[in-house]
């Protein structure tokens, strides 16, 4: 029986539900401006090789630090040069791929550790509950950049494990979002005749009752993306990330640290394109927000 | 109400026995020999090795070394820094009032504004004040600060000259019996120009760091002020002719305010994630520089003792916000 309705409900809903969903989007311009410049983003990425006039770690010895819309016997370089020649725009296309995916990768990672845990804790309830959220609290009694710099110290510093730590400390306020949804939905009476049916406790659990915990979920999914990106970076930032000559932004930011006084187009490029990802996700995410929470909205 | 406060204190005590077993376990999961590691030194005999586990405690089993590590915490005993060779409690409460200044000043600036351009922005919904400063506030909250403090660097110190680079003070100054509270020893020293030094040194980390959170609260406040000028209780103000002042003043702060604190609370967390960035930019002498320096310089005990202490202020921070959460919010205080 379920899976009759299962197979005649989504097809048309669904398409009403994206539609709704782009209708209050697409009221808010800024949301769609932010998606615009993220598509970019994300296609400058995709393409670096392509778009990008330098290779990111080709080392012009003759054309250090120089300034943008400098014309040399190389080519010209839009934004400048860094402290060993190397093409600054170059390594902001390349370094795009890591931010995004550093992003992705950490909110992949934080949702499904977070929301096994909130759906076991909020479905099971008990002791199983009290111990994984007594846990959830002690991981988010620590300043997550902290622990994160601490995790990198155990595990050693480099770009994945930056990945790994900032996504253990992340994942605590999707357990948490995850299981207060699920309280909220187990009780309601579509889940109990899923039970009748005869459903068992997975199915109800990832099923039954996890899409409907959805909305929540995906907004704090893009506020992590937005805040993995910053993070990543201030670890590379403070060397404990991605390692040079890695064209990383923050790993970048690291390297121009001593130039700030010289060269101002070394440490300006760099945070510059960090602060428009993270504005243009941050832009979506109260899109996001609005088109689907809209109890929340018209704040 | 006491069975409120109690509750919440109560409440604290799984989350501090987790926060000693993080800062426990995070030296034995280390890669490498933990009695080197917390030891520090090198060429080790066998004979000192173990002599070295002994007095560190390794040799016994796993839940006495646990034990004892807490007992000793409890007693204000940290181990040495590797580094300095001396107590990692006093190392740590000697920098920590540099981190609490650098703090408080961050906090009182993004309340200071942020509370005001959120209400602003509330009452003149739509407004291009509402707009701006909404806007410049999702810049805020999107900034990389530590490359924020370097542009406000190369602006105020590089070009401009107004401001020092780093340090909290310049050289000339000292103050031999100083609490360490730069601005209060400046003051109560009485030489003339230290508080003019020791602000100008202030003001850049103060605003690197304010940032967020001043982002944070101005957006918080204008969304509580939103729903709260919705409210039945402030149309029947309006209605029964009370000056708009007096509406917003009275009728819509007060209840505004009472998320606004659960989120300047929480922020205390983000300020001390914000100080390891700001206090390595500006070399502000403070926690967060010397967490970086010990995790560097592999001074595990230096890492450990700064891990639960910063845990646990923090944790006592969100405490008294909670209970002062209880004290203002009127359905808690009556319960």
């Amino acid at each position: 029986m379920t899976e009759q309705t299962q197979s005649s409900i989504p097809v048309g809903t669904r398409r009403a539900q994206l539609a709704e969903f782009w209708f209050y989007f697409k009221e808010n311009r800024g949301a769609v401006i932010a998606l615009v410049v993220f598509t970019l983003i994300l296609l400058s990425a995709i393409f670096a090789q392509f778009l990008s006039p330098h290779a990111p770690d080709m080392q012009y010895r003759d054309a250090l630090l120089a300034p943008p819309l400098t014309d040399t016997a190389h080519g010209h370089f839009w934004l400048g040069t860094d402290a060993v020649g190397r093409d600054i725009l170059a390594r902001l296309l390349f370094g795009a791929r890591y931010s995004l995916f550093v992003g992705f990768f950490v909110v992949v990672l934080a949702l499904s550790a977070g929301v096994i845990l909130g759906l076991v804790a909020g479905w099971f309830g008990g002791w199983i509950d009290t111990v994984i959220m007594r846990v959830m609290d002690v991981i988010l009694a620590f300043p997550s950049l902290l622990l994160a710099l601490v995790f990198v110290a155990v595990l050693g510093p480099g770009l994945i494990n930056a990945m790994i730590a900032i996504a253990i400390v992340y994942q605590p306020h999707f357990a948490r979002l995850t299981r207060a949804a699920v309280l909220s939905e187990k009780n309601r009476d579509y889940v109990m005749a899923a039970q009748v049916a005869g459903a068992r406790n997975t199915r109800l659990m990832f099923r039954t009752v996890l899409p409907n915990c959805l909305a929540p979920l995906i907004v704090q999914g893009t506020l992590s993306f937005s805040n993995a990106i910053l993070d990543v970076a201030a670890l590379g930032f403070l060397g404990m990330g991605a390692q040079p000559p890695t064209p990383e932004w923050g790993t970048m930011l690291s390297e121009a640290r001593e130039f700030i006084l010289r060269a101002w187009w070394v440490v300006t490029f760099p945070g510059l394109a960090i602060l428009i990802t993270v504005l243009a996700i941050n832009l979506m995410g109260d899109g996001l927000r609005d088109a689907l929470d809209p109890k929340l909205k018209r704040s | 109400m006491i069975r409120f406060f109690i509750g919440k204190i109560l409440w604290l005590i799984p989350t501090l026995i987790g926060i000693t077993i993080v800062a426990f376990g995070f030296v034995r999961v280390l890669p490498g020999d933990p009695v080197l590691l917390m030891a520090g030194e090198h060429g080790l005999t066998p004979e000192r090795h173990a002599e070295l586990a002994a007095a560190l405690g390794f040799d016994r089993p796993i839940w006495q070394q646990y034990l004892e590590f807490v007992w000793k915490v409890l007693h204000g005993d940290l181990g040495n820094s590797l580094v300095t060779h001396r107590p990692v409690l006093h190392e740590f409460f000697t920098l920590f009032p540099a981190t609490l200044e650098l703090g408080i000043c961050a906090m009182f600036l993004a309340i200071v504004i942020g509370v005001p351009v959120g209400v602003l922005a509330a009452i003149r919904r739509g407004s291009w004040f509402d707009q701006i400063s909404m806007g410049a506030a999702l810049v805020g909250y999107s900034m990389p600060i530590f490359w924020w403090g370097l542009l406000l660097i190369i602006l105020f110190s590089g070009v401009l000259h107004w401001t020092p680079v780093s340090g909290r003070i310049s050289l000339m100054y000292y103050f031999p019996n100083g609490t360490n509270f730069m601005i209060w020893d400046a003051i109560a020293s009485g030489q003339k120009g230290a508080l003019t030094s020791a602000l100008s040194h202030l003001v850049l980390p103060a605003i690197v760091l304010a940032t967020i959170p001043l982002a944070v609260i101005a957006r918080q406040t204008r969304s509580a002020m939103l729903e709260v000028l919705g409210e039945d209780y402030v149309r029947t103000a309006r209605a029964k002719g009370m000056p708009p002042r007096r509406v917003i003043g009275v009728h819509a702060l007060r209840n505004a305010m009472i998320p606004v604190i659960t989120t300047i609370g929480l922020q205390v967390g983000m300020l001390m994630a914000g100080a390891i960035l700001t206090e390595t930019i500006f070399s502000w002498p403070g926690i967060g520089k010397w967490m970086v320096d010990s995790i560097s310089r592999r001074d595990y005990p230096s890492v450990q003792g700064g891990l639960l202490l910063i845990a646990v202020i923090v944790m006592l921070v969100n405490l008294i916000v909670d209970l002062l959460y209880g004290l203002i919010n009127p359905r808690i205080r009556h319960r």
